[in-house]
């Protein structure tokens, strides 16, 4: 008698491969096929299995699934799942290497190119919703810091914070495709830098200004104001700080100011603002 | 009497009453009218993220109405150790809000680093006995609580089982001091779907460790021979036939709390609530039959 586990991984691996058989401890009905590799009973669970997996794919990527039509998704799915099967419980972390398979699907790479950023970006949306409560801060908070030493200070992000920087208008296709915006208000010659952020309870997408992606990208590395705002000058000739600086803080992204490392004393003051 | 009787299955503090699935469409309707609903069953994993919507929604209804916690990721019927991240994210669940239920299912879904996104069969052996109550008592003593196990949905059976399924739950409830949740559809599904009478298995149930009964629809489907297979759907309203061996269930059950588990094509609020309030008609009338039938009393003595 076969052991537990070994009837477990042989259920385990025809579930993902239809070409394997089903346990020889299945019983099969009375008149079916006895040389079938598997009954039809079988591929009912072989079935909820990929229907569960694709649904939930489906669920998470609404746009993608609009801009290459329901059939196509489904496809592009269920080759998904055969190279990267669910490693969780949590189906809303089912996907996270989806952008990168769409990238490399031929089907999908060659007639929709911008499909993977999009991808990437949606996912970034469903961890924004799952992501921990934090309170924003205002940009006030930069008004109880030494003037001399703002050029210092380092920021943490909201949790639910997520930069995607696209050679593509990933945000505008991503709106045009959920119904947010129509089709022919996408510019496909631009590119876009998309913020995800839940300040509260809704998840909130934002295209950032030129520049806007360099900035945020240093600033969620850790470097200071000036460092960051060097790297939006890089990309931008007439980069404006403050403006970068307060569209930031208006959307929620900013969850607390940081002050630069004691080396002007200040013995007393609190190590974190705004957490 | 009623009071009487209920003491009779495991303990907690969920009302003898219908409750129905909590579904993120509906949590906006249910805290503005404050349904009359006996209580509400959410999946544990959809409330397994750090903050934002779910907890927001889950913390202000639980604030007013019973609530039931039912894992489906477990995997407690696997043959691999339980995963315990997995467990800690249930307990992390169950302490954020003590929920008066807490349940699972007699089933696997991983198998090494995969997760199958179902409930897939174990064979009913010694083999597996011990492995599943290992694993009860283990997520037991974890979560510091008492816990309800399902009867599974199948499609089908292992040549290697020895033990009958009620049999075998009734095994573990002894074994580990679990209760035991009775999935009404789910006997209807695996009876149809094995070929045996779902009366039969009914009759057979360990009703004494019955702590939550599920209601849900099913859809009729055929196999290759021609024969009926019912598909676990929860897609639609609970079958004619399910009703009526829910109130089958009922003659030997009394009054358990019952829920209507409605999990695809989740329809407006109104259907769902009307569902739960079917389902409450059900007990009530079974309520009062069992009032008048002394012989049951005697049973009891």
């Amino acid at each position: 008698m076969p052991s537990l586990s070994q009837t477990q991984g042989s259920f385990a691996r025809a579930l993902l491969d239809p070409s394997d058989p089903a346990p020889q401890d299945v019983r099969r009905p009375a008149g079916a096929d006895a040389t079938a590799p598997q009954t039809r009973r079988f591929d009912i669970y072989r079935n909820n299995v990929a229907v569960a997996a694709i649904d939930a794919l489906g669920e998470t990527f609404p746009a993608v699934r609009a801009l290459v039509g329901e059939e196509f998704f489904r496809a592009t799915a269920r080759a998904y799942l055969t190279q990267s099967p669910p490693r969780s419980p949590l189906l809303f972390r089912y996907g996270a290497t989806f952008g990168d398979f769409l990238q490399t699907f031929p089907p999908a790479a060659r007639s929709v190119p911008y499909l993977a950023d999009v991808a990437r970006f949606e996912f970034a949306r469903l961890q924004a919703f799952h992501a921990p409560d934090a309170a924003p801060l205002s940009i006030a908070a930069l008004g109880e810091i030494d003037p001399a030493r703002v050029a210092s200070v380092t920021f943490s992000v909201h949790p639910s914070v997520s930069l995607s920087r696209s050679g593509y208008p990933v945000v505008s296709l991503w709106a045009a495709s959920t119904g947010l915006m129509t089709s022919d208000q996408v510019d496909m010659g631009r590119a876009e830098d998309g913020l995800v952020v839940r300040p509260h309870l809704q998840v909130d997408s934002h295209i950032l200004p030129p520049g806007g992606g360099p900035f945020l990208a240093a600033l969620i590395a850790g470097k200071n104001l000036a460092t960051a705002a060097e790297a939006g000058g890089a990309a931008v000739p007439d980069f404006d700080l403050s403006t970068h600086l307060a569209g930031l803080f208006e959307t929620g992204a900013i969850a607390g100011v940081l002050p630069p490392p004691a080396d002007s004393v200040q013995p007393n003051a609190a190590p974190r603002a705004g957490l | 009497m009623h009071q009487a009787k209920t003491m009779d299955h495991i303990a907690s503090g969920m009302p003898p009453r219908a409750g129905v699935s909590l579904k993120p469409q509906h949590y906006h309707e249910i805290l503005e009218k404050g349904p009359d609903v006996g209580w509400f069953e959410v999946h544990a994993e959809n409330y397994m993220g750090a903050g934002g919507a779910p907890h927001h929604y889950l913390s202000q209804i639980r604030e007013i109405y019973p609530l039931s916690v039912h894992g489906v990721g477990l995997s407690i019927g696997a043959a691999q150790p339980l995963d315990e991240d997995h467990l800690a994210r249930l307990k992390a669940v169950t302490d954020r809000y003590q929920p008066e239920l807490v349940s699972e299912h007699l089933a696997w879904s991983t198998h090494q680093d995969t997760y199958f996104p179902d409930l897939l069969p174990v064979p009913y052996s010694e083999e597996t006995f011990q492995r599943v109550a290992d694993h009860i008592d283990q997520v037991q003593e974890f979560l510091g609580r008492r816990i309800l196990l399902e009867n599974p949905a199948s499609y089908l059976a292992f040549e290697s089982s020895t033990i009958g399924e009620t049999e075998f739950l009734s095994r573990l409830a002894k074994t580990t001091g679990c209760g035991l949740l009775l999935d009404v559809n789910n006997v209807m599904v695996s009876a149809t779907n094995l070929g045996y009478a779902p009366e039969a298995y009914i009759d057979a149930f360990p009703v004494d460790h019955v702590g939550e009964v599920h209601l849900a629809g099913h859809a009729p489907d055929r196999d290759e021979t021609g024969a009926e297979v019912l598909i676990d759907a929860h897609d639609r309203q609970v079958a004619d036939c399910v009703w009526a061996l829910y109130r089958r269930a009922l003659g030997r059950l009394g009054p358990v709390p019952n829920l209507i588990e409605w999990d695809v094509d989740v329809p407006a609020w109104a259907t769902l609530f009307a569902e739960g309030q079917a389902a409450q008609r059900v007990m009530d009338e079974a309520a009062r039959t069992t009032d008048a039938e002394p012989v049951l009393e005697a049973r009891r003595a």
